[in-house]
């Protein structure tokens, strides 16, 4: 299987180490990863600012960069959710790109949900260790049915224990540009996400969508917590 | 309703501020988010579909407005049928002006009412005051906030919700001028004592409508105290005032409604009252009102029946949305500042009162579809949301700041090599704020992040280089 890796732009900013986490496994589940050079951002935080011009330019930047690829996986349910459920509606108006972004659209994957569903994971290569607790991020949790996925591949691994936090499913504050337009309700919000995720004790707090993982840990480290913020990739595969 | 929503901002600062109120908004979620979730699994574990009851109840709500001025006519001649009397009103003002008229034709002093949020849109009860007519609110929370110098509602089916009991204990021994009670009952116990009387001698009563019943022209009334009853049944002259969206074809479609709303507003299987008012005191009846109003308004709906916001009319006013937003449960309904709070009302607020009046509304929300999926007739509110701040940026509503960076960005992002050496830059500026810790407390570029967090520190490069130094080694 050829994958392509969108790395997304927070990642490719802020935890590098994530999308190399994402490369290792899917090369352990047999796929081969390429990189398109290219990539930038997937266009969301024009989307969702309502700039639709900004949002379908980048919609057929990314469209042309990944679509000769078979699959497309992102460590991301919000980056996957806008290549492959509203880029179609984005480029409506035009119908060559339109038809493009609908081609590509069922060959993307948000990563967890590739792993179990398409690629079918075997093995594991991650050595981590102890409790953790799962965030649920809104956009892959609501948009594309991430829920099973991430936990099916934590129960995997021997030394790990999740543990569910009250609330799981609700939203963390991020919201995108929400975080930085309305700051106060947003740090409101992280602080009520930030009690349950303390309350449950666990040794980490892991999710699939970086945005909200640097709402939750710069939230906890306001809070004085020093609980680890780890992607899901960063723990299933390892430390290396 | 003076339009206040302009000034979300200061005013959601002021509720975040606000501890007191605080503390009763943790109650919104025991209060209706549990009970809904019990109430749905409940209604699954006898056999019930409750998404296909959701689908169901799109479909009826479309179905109606695809053919709005039909239904509206029909319950029109099989209203006016049964002695009633149909008006219409095509804003506010209007409604206020109809209803004060029949005031006068009856010569009413004092009209009992029950919950009604057309009202609040229309400023009612000032209109009623300023013609000499004693409005008494009788839903509990309603004249709890009428007896606190009409303050308004925080919410669309619990308009107190922001309150504690202590705080309204101290209200009733104000104003009651009676010893201070604490026990709910007997607060309840004493406001019926001061209704009843009004509701005796009212000579009008004005009621909302849930639900109009095209094919037997009835107003259907989904209550839990019983007052919507005595202000229905008691005085001569009953007055409905409801929006024109309300109406659906039939008693059949009425049952489905009902399943779908008092679930997902309070988690009942059913209200402690569904009234089904049809017609005027016929003769051999024990009660009834002698003459009957409906004043339907449309105060801005009509213009949403074409367009791409027409979905938004198929709400039912259950408050689902508003009790399972983030962004309400952080900062109440106070904040939005006009009639209707939460997910709906960023919508409606700017719809209604102009996208000007409500510039944040749209954009005070995290997107997550919290609202979307508990919704009973399934609007993509997060959709329509995005769709204004669309609007917004088509009629350059949008802060010039705003604006310029979000083209820069895009413009940047369109341009790989620029792109890198942006990120590149960036990532470096940002470790060096961050001076060897893993987290920076105040970031100059983004204030509000670090306002209420820290910004976690980057890694130090960016994966693109990392990557293509792990590629060349």
């Amino acid at each position: 299987m050829r994958v392509a890796l969108f790395v997304t732009c927070l990642v490719d900013l802020m935890r590098p180490r994530i999308g190399f986490a994402a490369i290792r496994l899917l090369e352990a589940a047999g796929c081969e990863v390429i990189v398109p050079e290219s990539q930038t951002c997937c266009g969301q935080p024009a989307f969702n600012s309502g700039d639709r011009a900004a949002a379908a330019m980048l919609a057929k930047k990314v469209v042309a960069e990944f679509e000769a690829h078979e699959y497309v996986v992102a460590p991301s349910g919000s980056c996957a959710d806008q290549i492959r459920n509203e880029y179609p509606g984005l480029l409506a108006d035009d119908p060559d790109w339109h038809d493009r972004a609908v081609a590509l659209a069922s060959r993307v994957f948000e990563l967890t949900d590739f792993l179990v569903n398409v690629a079918r994971i075997d093995k594991l290569p991650s050595d981590f260790t102890g409790t953790l607790t799962y965030h649920d991020s809104c956009t892959g949790l609501r948009s594309l049915g991430i829920k099973s996925q991430p936990r099916q591949l934590l129960d995997r691994l021997p030394g790990v224990t999740v543990r569910e936090m009250s609330g799981a499913e609700e939203c963390c504050g991020f919201g995108g540009t929400f975080s930085v337009k309305f700051g106060e309700i947003s740090a409101a919000i992280a602080e009520r996400k930030c009690d349950n995720i303390r309350s449950v004790g666990a040794d980490a707090v892991v999710g699939g969508d970086l945005g909200c993982l640097l709402n939750i840990e710069g939230k906890l480290r306001r809070m004085g917590d020093e609980t680890p913020v780890l992607h899901i990739a960063e723990v299933l595969a390892g430390s290396r | 309703m003076e339009i206040k929503s302009m000034h979300f901002k200061a005013r959601a600062a002021a509720q975040l501020a606000n501890a007191g109120l605080q503390a009763n908004l943790k109650k919104v979620k025991g209060k209706f988010v549990d009970k809904r979730r019990d109430a749905i699994a409940d209604f699954c574990a006898q056999g019930g579909d409750f998404e296909a009851l959701r689908e169901a109840g799109e479909d009826l709500r479309d179905r109606v407005l695809a053919d709005l001025d039909l239904w509206l006519e029909k319950f029109e001649a099989n209203a006016t049928a049964r002695g009633a009397t149909v008006l219409w009103a095509k804003d506010g003002a209007e409604a206020c002006r109809l209803i004060v008229d029949i005031a006068k034709q009856h010569d009413v002093k004092k009209a009992t009412k029950s919950k009604s949020m057309l009202s609040e849109e229309a400023g009612l009860n000032q209109a009623l005051e300023a013609a000499g007519i004693q409005p008494v609110e009788t839903d509990l929370g309603e004249y709890i906030l009428q007896i606190n110098d009409n303050e308004a509602p925080s919410h669309i089916i619990a308009p107190v919700v922001h309150k504690s009991k202590e705080e309204i204990a101290d209200l009733f021994a104000r104003v009651h001028k009676k010893p201070r009670l604490t026990d709910i009952g007997e607060m309840t116990r004493e406001a019926r004592e001061v209704l009843r009387s009004h509701f005796l001698s009212a000579d009008m009563g004005i009621s909302g409508g849930n639900f109009l019943v095209a094919e037997t022209g009835s107003v259907a009334l989904v209550t839990n105290e019983g007052n919507g009853r005595m202000v229905t049944t008691v005085p001569k002259v009953h007055v409905v005032i409801t929006g024109i969206e309300k109406v659906i074809p039939t008693l059949e479609d009425l049952s489905l409604m009902l399943r779908l709303l008092i679930r997902s507003a309070t988690g009942q299987p059913i209200s402690n009252y569904v009234s089904l008012l049809t017609g005027t005191k016929g003769e051999g009846d024990f009660d009834g009102p002698e003459h009957l109003y409906y004043v339907l308004v449309d105060n801005g709906r009509s213009n949403l029946l074409a367009g791409e916001f027409n979905a938004m009319l198929r709400c039912i006013r259950c408050g689902a949305c508003m009790n399972h937003c983030p962004v309400y449960q952080a900062v109440g309904g106070h904040a939005y500042g006009w009639v209707y709070p939460g997910p709906m009302g960023s919508v409606l607020t700017p719809l209604f009162t102009g996208m000007k009046n409500a510039l944040d509304l749209p954009h005070a929300a995290t997107l997550c579809n919290q609202c979307g999926v508990v919704c009973p007739v399934k609007i993509p509110l997060p959709e329509l949301l995005r769709k204004l701040r669309e609007k917004q940026v088509e009629k350059n509503l949008r802060p010039l700041g705003e604006r310029l960076a979000l083209k820069a960005w895009a413009w940047v992002a369109a341009r790989p090599a620029l792109y890198h050496l942006g990120t590149r830059f960036a990532v470096r500026y940002l470790k060096w704020l961050a001076g060897g810790k893993q987290s920076i407390p105040v970031l100059g570029v983004a204030p509000e992040w670090t306002v209420g967090r820290d910004f976690p520190a980057p890694q130090g490069k960016t994966f693109r280089e990392l990557y293509a130094q792990a590629k060349k080694s």
